[in-house]
């Protein structure tokens, strides 16, 4: 008997599933692509705010100030970095970002008066001159690695992990390594470029200690040094990287992007941003360093509203990669038969390690790259970082916070049982949060 | 000419790399004699500018950490990534060195006259080592530019992942690492390796040595290199 009645869809082998048996059975290998976890997850979707009413009251939109500026590293640096809101572009490489987008997220940055981060690979003057405040990454690879470029930077974030892939490297497919990309990685052009998972010459914190030591008597003592770690074992990561001397940790929950990755990887290692923040948090406080030691926390933050609840729940700044990439056309529905050329559509694209990216945002390809011009696509950045930073403001006034940094756990409830016990925040309607007595 | 000397127990590290960095006035041409290392890290870091320093003692992590020009002796011991990110100028170590040394170095020149851990020259970018005697397992790996000249012996898993870079050893190789293959010492490698040894100041005859490199099976990703992923 058939075809009498609808298809039963088939939970343990739903289609992407099937597919994916398919192309592993045809190719042998594991598939590699690009942007972070597409798994659905606790995330702050799960957290609403508390407005305020009669026992609070809030603070008027347009006429009462809501600051959102934020210091990072006067633990240890004699140069601190002063933002003017607390979202900071996360890193991401030329090689896998094209030049022009790399300088657009600059332009978009420096217009809001926040940072950008180079990646593996290291700085590129077009992206130095483009952005007023650049952390230069230290990556396992060393890829480009030059001690004048650590010099000229405003801060030094020392790469352990990133929340797409913890404890794992990094592949950037032959078809991104360009004459101009090899050059910079010392490698041939057009192979595969491996990224280690391990930094070359520390392991552990104690090592570490010492190795951000040295780059604080390269730098003279001026840089804050962050830590970024992927979100896994967190308040011990975080803990330790306060150890190891850190003015800052970022810390980067599964949701976060990739240029190229294992998928078993991206999906499958890491916990969410949600509990990543509050495990953070702990660490901070246990060892008496919130607010002087900095967190930024980054991994799926997309609107205004994220922002306020990470702040809310103790982070001091945010970080965002794809949401940023998104803002210069990243999977927007222009150049459709580029998109079905590469069998995708726009909303769905994550073939950013394909280098054939149709707006432009991951690519070498001079011809793709020119669809983003660099001006227009830092206007773009400017005006969404301009969107997160009112729509995280509205939300403090109406907490009736006179800070963004004021906003507290206490003003958030969740919506389901899992992001209560995540965050460690009442479930909406009760004063219950599961695991407190 | 008379060095200056810096005494780091009275002066301390950071005093130290403030005054090399010439930061508290000219280093260019000078020369410095450090004393008492006794195992600190860090120290002669970041130097950018050509001059001669002289180190005492042993030292700890990272002497000599990404400089450009300088020239450092360490009269004794190095610990932990001696020479780590060199871009240019020399290093030279009286003694042993402990892990990474030379890693990810991109140019100039490191020799060990004794031996060097596990990992020296990993992931090296264009840096050239001499070591006159053996080094550890892993050494050279994910090696992408530059020579690494072992007068000893090699440790297991040499040369795993490497890209260009080129090594030579006299002495017995434990064992080879993924995409590490014995290559032809031909004319070309024979008679930069023997300049090589000179500039370093070993007496050694390049034809003593075998040389290794890349089989380039690993440079893209495909199911028949699956087993060395």
């Amino acid at each position: 008997m058939s075809g009498d009645r609808p298809a039963r869809s088939w939970a343990s082998f739903p289609p992407h599933v099937i597919s994916e048996i398919h192309r592993a059975a045809d190719q042998g290998l594991y598939y590699i692509r690009g942007s972070g976890a597409w798994r659905s997850v606790p995330s702050f979707d799960d957290l609403v705010f508390l407005g305020a009413s009669v026992s609070r009251y809030p603070l008027e939109g347009y006429r009462e100030r809501c600051d959102t500026d934020v210091t990072i590293g006067a633990r240890f640096a004699s140069k601190p970095v002063e933002l003017r809101i607390p979202i900071t572009i996360a890193g991401m490489s030329f090689g896998a970002l094209s030049a022009n987008a790399k300088q657009a997220l600059g332009l978009g940055a420096s217009a809001m008066g926040t940072s950008t981060t180079t990646g593996d690979g290291g700085m590129t003057m077009e992206e130095r001159e483009a952005s007023q405040t650049l952390v230069y990454q230290v990556l396992p690879s060393r890829y480009g690695m030059d001690p004048d470029h650590l010099r000229l930077a405003d801060a030094i974030e020392v790469v352990v992990g990133q929340g797409a892939k913890p404890g794992g490297g990094g592949m950037l497919l032959g078809q991104k390594v360009t004459e101009r990309v090899a050059g910079m990685r010392t490698l041939p052009a057009g192979i595969d470029q491996r990224s280690a998972c391990r930094h070359p010459d520390w392991t552990g914190p104690d090592d570490l200690t010492i190795k951000i030591q040295e780059l604080r008597e390269i730098t003279n003592w001026e840089k804050p040094v962050y830590v970024k770690v992927g979100a896994t074992r967190t308040q011990y990561d975080v803990a330790l990287a306060v150890k190891a001397g850190a003015d800052a940790v970022v810390v980067d929950g599964m949701q976060g992007g990739t240029a190229a990755t294992q998928e078993v990887f991206i999906e499958d290692v890491g916990i969410p941003t949600l509990p990543a923040v509050r495990l953070a948090v702990d660490a901070l406080k246990e060892l008496g360093v919130h607010r002087q030691v900095q967190l930024i926390v980054s991994g799926g933050i997309r609107t205004g509203a994220d922002v306020a609840k990470a702040l809310a729940l103790g982070a001091d700044a945010v970080s965002i990669g794809m949401a940023a990439l998104m803002a210069l056309n990243c999977n927007a529905p222009l150049y459709l038969e580029d998109y079905e050329a590469l069998g995708t559509r726009p909303g769905a694209c994550n073939l950013c390690q394909t280098g054939r990216c149709p707006v432009g945002v991951t690519t070498q390809d001079p011809v793709l790259e020119a669809r983003l011009d660099p001006e227009e696509g830092g206007r773009r950045v400017r005006n969404y970082l301009s969107t997160l930073t009112m729509e995280c403001q509205t939300l403090a006034r109406a907490c009736g916070k006179s800070h963004v940094h004021n906003l507290e756990p206490e003003d958030l409830v969740a919506l389901t049982v899992e992001a209560a016990a995540m965050a460690r925040v009442p479930l909406a309607g009760t004063d219950w949060i599961p695991g407190r007595p | 000419m008379t060095p200056e000397t810096i005494d780091l127990d009275a002066a301390g590290v950071r005093a130290l790399n403030r005054r090399l960095q010439g930061r508290d006035g000219p280093v260019a041409g000078g020369r410095f004699l450090v004393t008492n290392a006794k195992g600190r890290h860090a120290l002669a870091v970041g130097l950018t500018e050509s001059m001669d320093v002289r180190i005492r003692g042993h030292v700890g992590y990272y002497c000599a950490g990404m400089n450009r020009e300088a020239d450092v002796t360490v009269e004794g011991n190095a610990g932990t990534g001696v020479a780590e990110n060199l871009m240019s100028g020399t290093v030279r170590v009286t003694g042993d060195t402990s892990q990474s040394a030379g890693a990810s170095g991109r140019g100039g020149l490191l020799v060990i006259e004794g031996s060097a851990s596990a990992r020296c020259g990993i992931t090296m970018k264009g840096i050239d080592i001499v070591v006159g005697g053996s080094i550890g397992h892993m050494s050279a790996f994910m090696a992408q530019a530059g020579r690494l000249v072992v007068c000893g012996d090699a440790g297991a898993y040499l040369g795993d992942s490497i890209y260009e870079a080129e090594i030579f050893v006299r002495g017995g190789v434990e064992s080879l690492g993924a995409d590490c293959v014995e290559k032809d010492m031909d004319e070309r490698a024979a008679d930069e390796l023997q300049a090589l040894l000179e500039r370093a100041g070993v007496a050694a005859d390049a034809s003593g040595f075998r040389r290794y490199g890349s089989a380039r099976q690993l440079y893209n990703f495909r199911v028949d290199n699956a087993a060395a992923y």
